[in-house]
């Protein structure tokens, strides 16, 4: 951090006016001026919530993308499948169970041993011809899109949000304020929060896992260099395994996610595919903390957009991928 | 039918020509002048359904996935925003040209319109290559499919330009000299011509020197450049000519179904595309043109197909995606590649045998 700020003194003023200007934006009371420039401020923190907990979504898929490029460069453009294999999943486990966290688990287990299955006889065929196995999930994504056509056809499913989580809760943010005096609070979704922490728990549990566990090391130095570390007597494998197993679930578990975010219809891998493909781009390929500040970014920049300009919503995520990789091709938080 | 049985032969006898000299391999090759006298006297033999929907369509798909066999055989860049770029000259002769939208479109006659829309989507196409230049391998793969479903959503969003998810309908189609150039045969003609003239550009541009040198930046860019080459021109150049090859072919697809929509530029057409080059083969300009047929059939008859053998006619998406498995799994070349190795081994057996003869 402190580097940076030496390095690039600019940019890091540029930044600390930009994180000062949103904070306030977020916690000071408008005055009347800027709410006729540019709306209420109820708009403007929805849309921020909207953003930031889309965000955790969007880290949910392009977390598991991530960690299996990184390890195992593999574009598994497949991913996209898992997750709406993971929301169908969900969506049978919690309607027929009646319980959401149990469609969880069984989302997690389910698409795991998918990604277990792919990486054993696929993957483990064609190692290091990476093209190949690009090309290889292209089609498997395409197999998958029409088996899950098949099995559930083209209608939109919704996951019940179970009871303890239904309603809005008040957040200690004024909005507005009352002809009387009285102070307006943001009124925001319960469950919309619960799983945003849920994936900060889980992104700093990852990022726990990876830096002070044994494991962690292993795949960190398999990041690095896979050839030196199987010839340490890593069993290297079992580790392309586990991990393909562990991206694979967490794609499932964001399935479940947005599967009661929004909706699951044939289209939806697509739209997450794409959604986890500029994450990564703009936070740099294989590096979690890079997927956690792309998925924050673009998922602000799709919720802010969507609100104040339309019909552009998507050019300005893509032009965030197109200022990113002008600047800095390997994405913001990669090593290179 | 012909097409199907004769073009693997002529792919077979011109790999066999290829070392012996620098001049067009097809020169010498009696099933290459077969494959050309059927293509041109097609429109006597074939129906109107055959020609349009099956011919015509074939070829329009194959000059787009010559497109790609260009940048990803020679170039070493695998792009997806091949379709995107046709999708967009596409709409840019809907924009500039006649339609259905007058409110949208600005009625230029068609000789200003396709050049217009051909030299913005050669811009477009060169600017999307500027950016996937400036990473390598499946990054390209990543970035380019990100454009095209950029492309994709930005078309259904967009109701100013591209009149969001309706599209822009009724097309006008050129006419001049007293002909319609889009009756069944006229059209057939404009798209053997385009795809022909696609087919030997790419294929003297292979042997030309820039061809030359975008194949040593494939193998090796830090020779290349070590040798005085500018990687990257060369590189966004190839993408320059890809993109106007892809511009060529969206005119026509615009012109064959006199609309254009967000469905015709989606992620999966894009991914139609890389399919239809690599099932054909993406190591000679003759593949994507195969691959095309492969699937404009498939398209076409797999639905009776499987609804005679008891099968979900609705299942043509899975066929498509478990022969593109097949074929990536066991050959590295597409469909050339088989025949390839099955004209190899028959070669040796034919060997084997008279050699066994002689020993006796």
């Amino acid at each position: 951090m402190s580097r940076f700020v030496e390095r690039h003194p600019a940019w890091a003023l540029i930044t600390i006016i930009a994180i000062a200007v949103g904070l306030w934006l977020v916690f000071a009371v408008w005055p009347p001026g800027l709410e006729e420039a540019i709306g209420r401020k109820r708009v403007f923190l929805n849309a921020v919530f909207n953003g930031i907990t889309l965000g955790g979504l969007y880290f949910l898929v392009a977390s598991g993308f991530t960690l299996i490029f990184g390890l195992m460069r593999n574009v598994n453009l497949a991913h996209g499948s898992l997750y709406l294999f993971g929301g169908y999943v969900g969506y049978a486990i919690s309607t027929s169970s009646g319980s959401w966290i149990l469609g969880f688990i069984v989302a997690f287990i389910l698409t795991a041993v998918v990604g277990v299955l792919l990486q054993v006889i696929v993957f483990r065929r064609m190692e290091g011809q990476d093209l190949r196995q690009t090309m290889v999930t292209i089609g498997l994504s395409i197999v998958f899109a029409d088996l899950m056509l098949w099995a559930c056809g083209g209608d939109f499913y919704q996951i019940q949000t179970p009871n303890w989580l239904i309603g809005p809760i008040e957040l200690p943010l004024v909005t507005a304020i009352k002809s009387s005096g009285d102070p307006v609070y943001l009124r925001y979704p319960l469950v919309r929060l619960v799983i945003f922490v849920a994936s900060v728990v889980i992104g700093v549990a990852m990022w726990l896992a990876l830096n002070r566990t044994r494991i962690g090391m292993i795949i960190r130095a398999g990041v690095d260099d896979r050839d030196i570390l199987a010839a340490t007597g890593v069993r290297i494998q079992l580790v392309f395994v586990g991990v393909f197993a562990f991206g694979a679930g967490l794609a499932g578990i964001a399935g479940v996610v947005g599967g009661t975010f929004q909706s699951l219809s044939p289209g939806e891998d697509i739209r997450f595919l794409l959604a986890s493909l500029v994450v990564v781009i703009v936070g740099g390929m294989g590096s979690i903390p890079g997927a956690a500040l792309g998925a924050l970014i673009i998922g602000l920049a799709e919720q802010l957009g969507s609100v104040y300009i339309p019909t552009y919503a998507i050019v300005v995520t893509f032009l965030i991928m197109v200022v990113v990789l002008a600047i800095r091709p390997q994405g913001l938080l990669a090593r290179r | 039918m012909s097409l199907a049985h004769d073009a693997p032969v002529a792919v077979g006898r011109t790999t066999k020509a290829q070392p012996a000299a620098r001049t067009w391999p097809e020169i010498n090759n009696p099933a290459a002048w077969a494959v050309a006298a059927i293509l041109l006297i097609m429109p006597l033999i074939a129906s109107s359904f055959f020609l349009i929907e099956i011919f015509a369509t074939t070829l329009i798909l194959g000059t787009m996935a010559l497109s790609l066999m260009f940048l990803a055989g020679y170039g070493g860049m695998v792009s997806l925003m091949q379709l995107t770029i046709a999708g967009f000259s596409a709409y840019m002769v809907a924009v500039f040209g006649v339609s259905g939208n007058p409110n949208i479109s600005l009625g230029w006659p068609w000789w200003l319109a396709v050049p217009m829309a051909l030299a913005l989507a050669t811009a477009f196409g060169t600017l999307g290559g500027a950016l996937a230049v400036r990473t390598e391998g499946i990054y390209t793969i990543m970035i380019t499919l990100a454009i095209g479903a950029a492309f994709y959503y930005f078309t259904n969003q967009n109701w100013a330009i591209f009149n969001g998810h309706t599209g822009i309908n009724t097309v006008a189609t050129p006419h001049f000299w007293g002909v319609n150039w889009r009756a069944d045969i006229p059209f057939y003609y404009i798209v053997l011509a385009v795809a022909a003239l696609c087919y030997f550009a790419v294929e003297y541009l292979s042997r030309a020197p820039f061809g030359l040198a975008l194949q040593g930046v494939r193998d090796n860019p830090r020779r290349m450049a070590a040798l005085g080459f500018n990687v990257n021109a060369h590189r966004v150049a190839a993408y320059a000519f890809a993109s106007f090859v892809a511009a060529l072919a969206g005119v026509l697809q615009v012109w064959n179904y006199r609309q254009i929509s967000p469905g015709s530029v989606s992620v999966g057409a894009c991914i139609d595309v890389l399919i239809i080059a690599v099932v054909g083969g993406i190591t000679r300009p003759i593949g994507p043109f195969i691959g095309a047929l492969i699937f404009v059939l498939l398209r076409t008859f797999a639905l009776d197909f499987l609804v005679r053998l008891g099968l979900d006619g609705n299942r043509f998406r899975l066929l498509i995606g478990l022969g593109f498995l097949a074929i990536v799994f066991w050959s590295s070349d597409g469909v050339i590649g088989l025949w390839q190795r099955w004209r190899q081994h028959q070669r040796r057996e034919v060997s084997r045998a008279s050699g066994g003869r002689g020993h006796g």
